[in-house]
């Protein structure tokens, strides 16, 4: 499509009817109680000029142009801040309001660079529309008097610029900052003529607690904040509408692109997950699609230690396919199989899956679910039926008190988190569950009425003890548990928590948590009108991942906090298509849709679409898969956009696993670490070429269009088609849309999807049916997917993994914003100037007792691994506990993490791992961001 | 499907780790879930080998995960 510039009505919408009628130069409208003149006006298709109003922002009423006269009223009163009345008469152009309106603009331009010619935003500038549309001809003030044109620019962020010479100070990136970001990194200094936009306390960008969400610059209505990539490429001629490849968020953006070539990437305000924001990495950190790195041809190689050798797309899966066939032939039909990513498309997940149940003919297919959020699909289906989030995004607007588990919103879900913390500035509570203290816990305008400083590993007994004080202390909702829960279950599991072992007094000495502390929580969230919990992989990745997921589900329903907005269970998923790889049947386990390869019929719908007997039986997990490989019986790989060598734990034995294969197979846009062992590499595309969907954390199918055609020459369903055509199943499809008929075929809670029906509605929610032909933006409303609602008790069963004189403290890993997963992306863009390595965050005393310098080197032993970091002193760790990230291959972090796991689904326990850190003389390793272009 | 031998101590560690966590049901109510999940989740070739270490003795089995291997021995 030709460049999409959206509407911008002025104020935001109110919600409730419209039922307030008004006459807008001799128009009738009809606006809900509250609109201002300004939206009405522009509703009608009256655009009633404005240079601080936008509709993403507050009205503000600074700039003094969208002055209207009001039949009755006297004076001019700024339409943005004047809401309409019944029976209003509204003129919007007259003479007296032309007269004003010039004389302002003039006083704008009259201290504004007249260099539009040669200004990186003509053509999209507001200010110069404005001085367009109240027929300027002339500044009568002259250029000479006092002025900013010399005020100098701020270059210091990698992707935007700041010109002040070009501001007009109408805050608008300010009220940004505050309102939409919710970081209050701006502010206006100085008064009147000396007023001046300034990043903290008068640093630069880059120094300032920005964190780059380009809120501020989608804001500027001129070119004083502006990107990089637009002063270097000019304005955009076209746009794309897709979705971000980053988190769980799933935010839906506008491409605008110069040909093929991105200018920019701008949150489309019409995205249902994001709504018109964004974080530093989807709106700015894409330049990985076209690095240097990335590899285009495929290529193969006999083993391990030759060198690679390109070769064209049929020589590389034939070579593929036949040895494929020759290891199934020697070691039998299970001896191969693969791992889907959550960072392809639904449609690039559901053929691997398929060529793997069909082609390979057995269940060996998982997922990088299995090392996130596999607990929650357990977990879940168990309590409520089903793998997936309760509610929508929009829905954490409704809630009263907001439960933040394990989770670190701000860093890994920072679209989410702004939502979030609007709520929270609107004067939700909030409780927050973790061993470190996360931004969240105390933050501009933001404060946990109770941080739960848990011990790692204790996630259970603190969810135990909060079901005890609402069992014992009468707070249960008993009308929702008797209508809509399981009286058994209930019965059982109210005995259960009810056990004084569960007690918060009992549990403290665990847990850590003061027991009134823990009690107010408890009570905060059971007493309030709506309860929300969000959790993330501070729940999931523990031996008892499942039975927290379970634990939350119960209080959930035991508090009535299901079924409508403000409320539910709320997983935070990581990457951009955890949701929709699970739902895809990435699982040994499931067919898609969340069915057991063991339900004949479910089995019998593929089988009969695809022609193929299926296997009824569970395949390998892919620790299972690991342990095999090392056994010796399981021998071939296709590994699709994943870089298990980095990311899984104990990288050792991985990377033992991987060694032992006589095939590995990977698909991915890099040769990263996993390729080292790879025999076969099939380049993959990047999201900017792809032409699927995603399905983020809230269940929203979105469409991923395609900007540029593959750079590879094929997407990478094709590959995967090819690659089981070669074996002798044949798989074929014209494109993406074609795949997602047969999910919606084949899937019953897609049955209603296709890519006709996510181009009219924009994005869909499953479940998608001939219910609910619009999707299901909240879950379980009437009654639970599963029926009535399934209490499961929940035993608190301490991880093997402990602390000992050797290995003394505990180490948890987790990300930080600008970094993301393996880093394979981020660390190929300039995000790399906030993190150029991963750290170890440590507290002041155990610092001191080791003799840590900040900044220092440490090493980081574990029982089955070492590696050096650099050390950081941060009093928001507990005493005892230690934390990294993963972002850079060479910090090691899963050369430490052991094999311990779920015992449900066997996600690892990254979150805790007995280590002891030590001043080194070592450097660490590979801490050298790979740089950009 | 191929026989996929696995450390057969790794086999041990998840089953009486999954047996745990049914631990505050009896005995014979634990057996049966821990057979019903070893069932649903893991591959044949596991459990079988599981099956085979038991027939062998079991040692390092806690009791309800070895009543549950034995169940499985009997549903083959």
């Amino acid at each position: 499509m030709s460049l999409l510039k959206e509407p911008d009505l002025g104020t935001p919408a109110v919600a409730g009817a419209a039922t307030v009628d008004v006459c807008i130069d001799g128009l009738p409208v009809t606006v809900a109680p509250g609109t201002s003149v300004l939206r009405a006006a522009a509703t009608a298709g009256i655009n009633i000029p404005k240079l601080c109003a936008t509709d993403s922002l507050d009205a503000f009423g600074s700039c003094r142009l969208c002055l209207v006269e009001v039949d009755g009223r006297p004076g001019t009163p700024a339409s943005c801040t004047t809401p309409c009345t019944p029976g209003m008469q509204v003129s919007t152009q007259t003479p007296r309001l032309e007269k004003l309106r010039r004389g302002v603009m003039e006083l704008y331009i009259s201290d504004h660079p007249l260099d539009c010619l040669t200004c990186p935003a003509n053509g999209d500038c507001e200010l110069q529309d404005m001085a367009g549309a109240v027929g300027l001809r002339e500044v009568r003030y002259g250029f000479d008097g006092e002025n900013h044109l010399d005020a100098p620019t701020d270059d210091s962020n990698p992707y935007f610029s700041f010109d002040a010479s070009k501001c007009i100070a109408c805050s608008r990136c300010v009220r940004a900052c505050d309102e939409v970001q919710g970081t209050f990194a701006l502010t206006i200094a100085g008064r009147g003529f000396d007023s001046k936009v300034t990043a903290g306390a008068g640093e630069s960008f880059m120094q300032s607690e920005c964190v780059s969400c380009g809120a501020c610059v989608q804001a500027c209505p001129t070119s004083t904040l502006q990107e990089k990539t637009v002063i270097q490429l000019g304005v955009p001629q076209r746009t794309v509408l897709t979705t971000c490849a980053y988190c769980g968020v799933g935010c839906s953006f506008k491409a605008e692109l110069r040909g093929d070539e991105v200018v920019r990437m701008v949150p489309y305000k019409d995205g249902g997950a994001n709504e018109g924001h964004s974080c530093v990495k989807g709106r700015f950190a894409w330049g990985y699609a076209t690095h240097k790195d990335r590899q285009l041809s495929p290529m193969i190689r006999e083993s391990i230690g030759d060198e690679w050798r390109k070769v064209p797309w049929d020589e590389a899966i034939g070579y593929a396919a036949s040895r494929l066939q020759a290891i199934q032939a020697e070691y039998g039909r299970g001896a191969i199989g693969g791992i889907t990513s959550s960072r392809c498309t639904n449609e690039e997940v559901f053929v691997v899956q398929k060529m793997i149940r069909a082609a390979f003919g057995n269940n060996n297919v998982d997922t990088c679910a299995r090392v996130c959020h596999s607990p929650t699909g357990y977990g879940l289906k168990q309590t409520f039926g089903t793998s997936a989030g309760t509610q929508d995004f929009k829905s954490v607007a409704e809630a009263d008190v907001i439960v933040v588990i394990g989770a670190n919103p701000t860093d890994g879900h920072p679209v989410f988190a702004s939502r979030m913390k609007r709520r929270l500035r609107e004067g939700a509570e909030l409780v927050v569950i973790d061993p470190r203290r996360i931004d969240l816990v105390r933050s501009p305008h933001v404060e946990a009425k109770h941080f739960l400083q848990l011990s790692p590993g204790t996630n259970v007994a603190v969810v135990n003890a909060m079901a005890h004080v609402v069992v014992t202390e009468d707070l249960v909702d008993r009308a929702f548990v008797a209508e809509r829960c399981e009286a058994d279950s209930f019965a059982q599991w109210e005995s259960f928590v009810a056990l004084p072992e569960n007690s918060p007094e009992a549990m403290e000495p665990i847990t850590g948590v003061p027991a009134a502390e823990l009690r107010a929580a408890a009570r905060l969230y059971a007493g309030a009108r709506n309860g929300a919990i969000y959790y993330g992989l501070g729940v999931t990745e523990h031996s008892q991942g499942s039975t927290m997921v379970m634990g939350m589900a119960n209080l959930a329903m035991a508090t009535g906090n299901i079924g409508r907005d403000g409320v539910g269970v709320n997983p935070l998923r990581g990457q951009n298509n955890v949701q929709g790889s699970c739902d895809m049947g990435s699982f040994p386990h499931e067919l898609p849709g969340y069915r057991h390869v063991g339900d004949d019929t479910a089995r019998h719908v593929f089988e009969d679409l695809w022609g193929k007997s299926l296997d009824p039986e569970p395949g390998l997990r892919i620790p299972n898969m690991f342990d095999a490989a090392i056994a010796g019986t399981y021998r071939g790989m296709y590994v699709q956009g994943e870089d298990i060598a980095q990311s899984d734990p104990n990288v050792k034995h991985v990377k033992a696993a991987l060694a032992s294969l006589d095939l590995l197979i990977v698909q991915d846009l890099f040769l990263n670490e996993t390729a080292a062992f790879a025999h076969v590499f099939l380049p993959g595309t990047s999201f900017l070429e792809k032409d699927g969907t995603f399905t983020n954390a809230e269940r929203r199918i979105n469409r991923v269009r395609p900007v540029m055609a593959p750079k590879t020459g094929k997407q990478e369903w094709q590959i995967t088609c090819e690659l089981a055509t070669a074996m002798g199943y044949s798989m074929d499809y014209a494109n993406g849309s074609q795949i997602m008929d047969e999910i919606a075929a084949t899937t019953p809670t897609f049955a209603r999807v296709s890519f006709a029906r996510l181009d009219e509605a924009g994005s869909l929610q499953w479940p998608c049916t001939e219910a609910a032909p619009d999707g299901t933006p909240i879950m379980h409303v009437d009654g639970f997917v599963r029926g009535k609602g399934h209490f499961v008790d929940t035993p608190f069963v301490p991880t093997d993994e402990r602390t000992s004189r050797k290995f003394p403290l505990i180490l948890t890993t987790g990300r930080i914003l600008s970094q993301y997963n393996v880093g394979a992306q981020t660390r190929r863009t300039e995000n790399v100037q906030w993190h150029g390595e991963d750290i170890l965050e440590i507290h002041p005393h155990d610092a001191e007792e080791r003799g840590i310098v900040d900044g220092s080197p440490v090493s980081i032993v574990s029982r089955v691994g070492e590696t050096v970091l650099r050390a950081r002193i941060a009093d928001r760790m507990p005493q005892g506990v230690v934390y990294t990230t993963f972002h850079y291959p060479g910090s090691g972090a899963n050369v430490v993490t052991t094999e311990y796991s779920d015992w449900a689904t066997n996600c690892p326990e990254y979150k805790v791992t007995a280590v002891q850190v030590a001043p080194t003389s070592k450097l660490p390793v590979g801490a050298q961001p790979v740089g950009t272009q | 499907m191929s026989d996929h031998e696995t450390d057969i101590g790794a086999l041990v560690r998840m089953a009486n780790q999954i047996a745990k966590n049914f631990s505050h049901h009896r005995s014979d109510v634990a057996s049966n879930e821990v057979a019903a999940h070893l069932h649903s989740f893991w591959a044949p070739s596991m459990r079988d080998q599981l099956v085979r270490y038991v027939d062998e003795g079991g040692d390092g089995l806690d009791p309800v995960p070895l009543t549950a291997a034995r169940s499985l021995s009997v549903r083959r």
